[in-house]
């Protein structure tokens, strides 16, 4: 086996350095022939560049290169999904804030009846489910939030960075937040 | 060396061809008449360049490969499909790549080189998770299909080779040697308590694989200023060093708002490291450092 390998390495050898064989155009076909079908031939040809030219092609297949997916294929995992959803609460919360903030400030201005006594009122007229749900709406992002900022509060001390303890607190948030808001929606 | 090689060729390809033909299998013997029971035939006739059929209980799995060629840019990057049957198959996301370059498709590029984990090269996305590939199973359930992309967000030299040459400029950026100006104390080497040395466990194991940088979000959106977890890790073993003097100078040049401070610790990082480091903590490290 070695040595027929080594033969035909040899005949291929002899077959490239002669250059009368070269002449004759029988280069593709003579190695070929004598390596038999086991040898793999692939249609490469290479050619001499300066420096300076193949940093003008790369310059040019830089220009051309595409960004490779990234959210749409990283699998769903609980860090980063309640991460995106611990900023999506943050702004809704803080929006929400603002928004209604500055709306009661003018509505006096506008004649809107969004103060307190009307509010509570209209709110009171609603049904039962009705009002649950939409304390739930208010209060799960609220109870979230809060209770995430405190596991982060717990990594700005360097503590809980462990894969485990990050998805186990992770869901444990979640469930406390859940149970936490349908409390403050009952409750209150 | 050359030409002794070659002479060492020519020698044995000459013995070979002047030894008689029993003499020439080494590896294996016949043993018996092998001619008293079937007919020889020729090569020519014998030989087929058909697939052999899957077998009865082959594990036929079928792999989704992101290609795009840079010879073509104007075609889009699409998913190729290759199936293999992992009986034949080794263990490992590598042995079946490149299976499928050596047997199916040779033109599908990937980087590989120590197949064990430690150089880092085979680093992509596989199942939608940044992992080495020597270092990821093929899940056996044939009946869900891989896919494998290339690192997320990176440019993409070929199929599944990013371009990461943003990552490693940013890596010379955090000086990642030791930075001493006084002299050693016995003027030989600068020597190392067990506890300090300890306090490197865990940092420098780092390969640079750019698999936790390419996994964090903040790092997609912010790669051109914020470091990312792997450099940021990096930054952290120099820090901790004892033997380091710049303690204060690496601690300055982290200390604005996009060095350190786009890390809003989604921990995808840790979640992901394929040698089972933790950035994310590393990363912590650092923040309590500038602040305290």
């Amino acid at each position: 086996m070695f040595a027929t390998r080594a033969s035909q390495q040899a005949l291929r050898r002899l077959t490239a350095g002669q250059p009368s064989i070269t002449q004759m155009g029988l280069t593709k076909f003579a190695p070929a022939a004598i390596a038999g079908a086991s040898m793999q031939i692939r249609p490469v040809a290479t050619h001499k560049m300066t420096p300076e030219d193949s940093l003008q092609i790369l310059i040019a297949q830089r220009k051309l290169r595409p960004n490779s997916p990234h959210l749409t294929i990283y699998q769903p995992q609980i860090p980063w999904i309640l991460s995106i959803t611990h900023r999506i609460t943050g702004s809704v919360l803080s929006g929400g804030f603002y928004i209604f903030g500055s709306l009661y400030l003018v509505a006096p201005l506008f004649g809107w009846h969004i103060d307190s006594a009307s509010m509570a009122a209209a709110f009171g007229s609603w049904p039962v489910v009705a009002k649950v749900l939409t304390k739930f709406a208010v209060a799960m992002p609220f109870s979230f939030h809060s209770w995430n900022g405190i596991r982060h509060l717990f990594w700005d001390m360097t503590k809980g960075f462990a894969n485990q303890s990050v998805i186990r607190t992770g869901w444990f948030v979640v469930g406390l937040s859940i149970v936490s808001s349908f409390g403050l929606a009952l409750i209150l | 060396m050359a030409s002794l090689r070659t002479t060492s060729w020519l020698l044995a390809s000459s013995r070979a061809v002047f030894r008689p033909q029993i003499a020439r299998r080494s590896m294996a013997t016949v043993t018996g008449n092998a001619t008293a029971t079937t007919q020889i035939k020729s090569a020519a006739t014998v030989s087929t360049v058909e697939e052999p059929a899957p077998g009865k209980d082959a594990q036929i799995k079928t792999f989704q490969i992101y290609r795009w060629n840079p010879d073509t840019p104007s075609e889009k990057p699409h998913m190729q499909s290759y199936t293999l049957d992992l009986n034949k198959t080794g263990p490992m996301m590598l042995d079946a790549l490149i299976r499928i370059k050596n047997e199916v498709d040779p033109t599908l590029t990937f980087r590989r080189s120590c197949r064990e984990g430690i150089c880092g090269s085979c680093a992509m996305n596989i199942d939608g998770v940044n992992t080495l590939a020597c270092l990821c199973r093929i899940p056996t359930d044939t009946n869900k299909q891989s896919k494998i992309y290339p690192l997320p967000h990176t440019y993409v030299v070929k199929d599944i080779v990013p371009d990461l040459t943003h990552f490693y400029k940013q890596y010379k950026s955090v000086k990642p040697y030791l930075q001493h100006d006084t002299p050693a104390p016995n003027g030989k080497e600068y020597l190392q308590s067990k506890e300090e040395r300890k306090k490197l466990d865990g940092l420098y194991e780092c390969i640079l694989c750019a698999c936790c940088s390419t996994s964090c979000p903040s790092y997609w959106w912010n790669s051109e200023e914020y470091l990312g977890p792997a450099l940021l890790l990096q930054s952290y073993r120099w820090i901790a060093d004892s033997r380091d003097e710049k303690k204060e100078e690496r601690k300055a040049a982290l200390d604005n708002s996009m060095s350190v401070y786009r890390c809003h610790t989604i921990l995808n990082c840790s979640r992901t490291c394929p040698k089972g480091l933790n950035p994310g903590l590393a990363i912590a490290e650092i923040k309590k450092e500038l602040a305290l």
